[in-house]
């Protein structure tokens, strides 16, 4: 296993036009959120472009940056790191909320 | 197998490709966290002066905003193409969106320089008399913009060092399509700011 | 275990560089895992040593009642100095910098880390966080005097050198950042043939839990770091009151990192426990998968308790309880680490050698700092003995009987492997002995004077409290006179002791299947692992070897 990695391999990437369909749905939904910005929706307002912002990420993240390619074990790191991030702002607000 | 010259064991070239996007990750994650301690500052602070946030919020310049964030999308799409490009074995196409992408970071950095000097010739920056003047809900907003926005923008000219340092290497063919580890990382990087930005987007820009 | 014979002749990492170098340069610019392991055991021993001093000054200052030696501000600086030493400097790097670097690439049979290069650039950040801490204690202006935690708003609002502590704080953080992704790439690809994550030493498990910690944690302290230093500098609104901001707020980040930085301290050296009681019982280790689970979910639990410090900052009822009733659950990891231990020794046939002999003042003094942390982990009781020397005592006890302990203790372990020098067993029981004994007089008074009221950090005292203060600076006498002894004898040995024999203690982990001092690449051939690590029926063919 240590010298004989298989560090030619690659797996199988999208081609460009995969890359600009995704890059045309980043804009499109960057179009949607300045739009919707406009209107009023409340207390949604937020949630909604955070939403926008989620899933513009998660396209960055999968196809852009390839994690969906890419070997397992980087998605569960990625997994870990977003759920501590997420667990620290929930025991936070733990204060914030019932203070 | 005991008498092992010691020269063939010094001059082995250990490589690990896997390992290195690896470690490359991990330093993203760490990244990640760095941010997510200033996201969890502006989520508080927001939680506690939502109308102050609002009205400092719309201070800001949203089209220039769009158009940042139009760029970086763009940006990374040219990074993305570069990397294909580059496992095609196109080097010319490689360099060329490489080229691109660095155009694009530094139209980036002008539309920012013009946003805050805007800024700053309203008297809105960190200890300005005009900005201590304001409510407490908005020095935090606008400390908070400084900040981030600020740190978003030293990590954009980190990246464009770095993909200037790759444009060279693919120049000097150091980086061929057998050896594309250092090029994909930096895209990785790129990435990552491209990423920030799209949170940092609507929450300062998007507030109305 | 084929990992290959043994040549007499062959040279070990002393004697060839990794670089074109001789003489100090080839140590500066090395990227041998062992030699950087060296280097920052350097920089860590004289710093602790410095840290010692601070403390012994500190108590001889409260020897009596009354100004002794110093007045107040420069007793102020001089605990902050003794908190931002010991902990950024000695204890943090600690054990994953000296012997995790050492190790951790032998025991997974590597020959290096992932990246060397890297390694030695986390080194030289250490080194230029010291010496910005240094410059700011030079300069004029004061030495910080807010403390280790840099609470807001003092640490906006002082005026002695702030920012250049801070920063060495942010750069030492980043040295430890990189430290953790190297080891947790390394674990995960430089893994001998065979080598499992099962058949991985625990003192590897420990150390890639901390790891996961290191990474994870300090971005959280190192944003909130720059924040205090751009405050400073700028005047930008965000922690400070007056601006609108939250000082709690700054709390909950500061220890958003600095909670789960204490297992950063403390998870590797319960690894290192975790290697010197089967080797020193001749008995495998009982519940591995248990142990090696409760390093992950220590380095877990750790983050959801952070909170436990700041019951009464004014935060919120409802998360004093919460962060209260997540607090006891780290005690069951640490619990489950503590009975596999004892249960390994049961029946085994134990060799009391000086390193587990300080492996059983871990237990006994961690013990006591374990269950007094439940003391304060529980709502009502902290909020009766909080600030005051009790919290002190506690901290000592994990940190200093925990962490320090096992320091001492993985530093007698794995001294003649890593110096291929034998050092005086009756000098070294001595220094236990005077380490146990000193360690408690200094520390346990100060359960018993914080039970009673005595806060923390005040250069004065009550009356009352004299007999109990002068007992504490008795023990810091003895127990730093003990220090110096113990890396007295050990420079002693390094010089003119014995040589060591490959395997002086008897253990099977891949680092005692090499010479000592370990050749260059650590193995000839990169072996190929069959048995369990701790399968004590290999040391009949490690004896052929």
């Amino acid at each position: 296993m240590y010298e004989e990695h298989e560090h030619t391999k690659h797996a199988a990437h999208p081609g460009y036009s995969t890359y600009i369909i995704v890059w045309l749905a980043l804009l499109a939904f960057t179009s949607i959120t300045v739009t919707i910005a406009g209107v009023s929706l409340g207390r949604y307002t937020l949630l909604v472009a955070l939403l926008i912002a989620a899933i513009k990420s998660a396209l960055v993240i999968n196809i852009f940056m390839h994690i969906k390619f890419d070997e397992k074990i980087f998605k569960v790191f990625l997994a870990l790191s977003g759920f501590t991030l997420l667990v620290i702002f929930i025991l936070t607000f733990f204060d914030f909320i019932y203070r | 197998m005991s008498n092992h010259n010691e020269a063939a064991a010094i001059n082995h070239v250990h490589r690990d490709d896997v390992g290195a996007k690896m470690g490359m990750w991990l330093f993203l994650f760490t990244e990640v966290l760095l941010f997510g301690g200033l996201f969890l500052i502006y989520a508080v602070y927001r939680y506690q002066h939502p109308d102050q946030f609002r009205l400092a919020g719309m201070e800001l310049n949203t089209s220039i905003g769009t158009l940042n964030t139009i760029i970086l999308l763009t940006s990374s799409l040219t990074v993305a193409l570069s990397i294909a490009a580059m496992q095609k074995k196109n080097k010319f196409l490689s360099m060329l969106m490489l080229s691109l992408t660095l155009f694009f970071a530094l139209m980036f950095m002008v539309n920012k320089y013009f946003e805050w000097s805007a800024k700053f010739a309203h008297g809105i920056y960190p200890g300005s008399d005009e900005l201590l003047g304001l409510p407490n809900g908005q020095i935090l907003f606008f400390g908070l913009y400084y900040v981030m926005t600020g740190l978003h923008g030293l990590h954009v000219i980190v990246g464009v060092v770095l993909l200037s340092v790759m444009l060279y290497l693919i120049a000097k063919d150091k980086i061929t399509p057998d050896h594309i580890t250092k090029l994909e990382n930096s895209g990785l990087y790129w990435h990552l700011v491209d990423l920030i930005w799209i949170f940092l987007f609507p929450l300062f820009y998007l507030i109305q | 275990m084929s990992n290959g014979s043994i040549t007499v002749n062959e040279k070990n990492f002393y004697q060839q560089s990794t670089n074109r170098y001789n003489g100090i340069l080839s140590w500066l610019l090395t990227t041998d895992h062992k030699r950087i392991g060296l280097m920052y055991g350097m920089g860590i021993l004289v710093f602790f040593l410095v840290g010692v001093i601070l403390g012994v000054l500190m108590r001889l200052e409260l020897i009596a009642p009354g100004k002794t030696l110093m007045d107040a501000q420069t007793y102020n600086s001089l605990f902050t100095l003794h908190g931002v030493i010991m902990i950024f400097l000695f204890i943090i790097p600690g054990l994953p910098a000296i012997f995790g670097n050492f190790f951790l690439p032998i025991q997974i049979g590597a020959r290096d880390v992932a990246f060397p290069k890297l390694n030695l650039l986390s080194f030289y950040l250490y080194v230029i966080g010291a010496v910005i801490a240094l410059i700011a204690v030079l300069i004029p202006g004061g030495a910080i005097d807010t403390g280790w935690t840099f609470y807001i708003p003092y640490s906006v609002r002082s005026n002695t050198n702030i920012s250049l502590p801070l920063l060495a704080a942010f750069i030492l953080g980043f040295s430890s950042i990189l430290t953790g992704l190297n080891f947790i790439t390394t674990t995960h690809r430089l893994r001998a043939p065979g080598m499992s994550f099962f058949k991985m030493p625990l003192f590897v498990w420990a150390t890639y839990a901390t790891a996961w910690i290191q990474i994870i944690a300090t971005p959280v302290v190192g944003i909130t770091i720059v924040l205090v230093i751009l405050e400073r500098l700028f005047g930008v609104g965000i922690f400070d009151p007056a601006l609108g901001g939250d000082p709690i707020l700054f709390q909950h980040l500061f220890w958003i990192y600095s909670h789960p930085a204490v297992y950063i301290m403390i998870l590797p050296a319960m690894g290192v426990v975790s290697e010197i009681i089967p080797t020193f019982s001749r008995r495998t280790i009982f519940g591995y998968k248990a142990i090696a689970m409760s390093s992950l979910a220590i380095a877990f639990v750790g983050y959801l308790v952070w909170a436990h410090h700041m019951f009464t900052s004014g935060m919120s009822d409802t998360s004093r309880w919460i962060f209260s009733l997540l607090t006891f659950i780290v005690a069951l990891p640490s619990g489950v680490k503590i009975f596999n231990w004892v249960a390994t020794m049961y029946k085994g046939s134990i060799d009391p050698q000086p390193p587990f002999l300080w492996v059983m003042a871990f237990i006994f003094l961690f013990s006591i700092g374990g269950l007094t942390g439940l003391v304060l982990g529980s709502l009502a009781t902290d909020v009766h003995v909080h600030d005051t020397y009790f919290v002190v005592a506690h901290f000592h006890f994990v940190m200093f009987g925990g962490t320090g302990t096992i320091f001492f203790a993985a530093l007698h372990y794995w001294f003649p492997k890593i110096f291929g020098k034998m050092y005086n067993d009756k000098l070294a029981k001595i220094g236990v002995a005077g380490f146990f004994v000193g360690f408690l007089m200094l520390y346990f008074p100060k359960f018993i004077m914080g039970y009673m009221g005595m806060p923390r950090r005040y250069y004065d005292y009550l009356p009352q409290f004299a007999s109990l203060q002068l007992v504490s600076t008795i023990g810091s006498w003895i127990l730093a006179t003990t220090i110096f002894f113990i890396v007295g004898y050990l420079i002693y040995a390094f010089f003119k002791g014995p040589r060591a024999k490959t395997n002086p203690w008897g253990g099977v982990t891949l680092e005692w299947h090499i010479p000592s001092p370990p050749p260059m690449e650590n193995f000839e051939t990169i072996p190929q692992i069959t048995h369990e690590p701790y399968d004590f029926s290999q040391l009949k063919e490690m004896k052929n070897e």
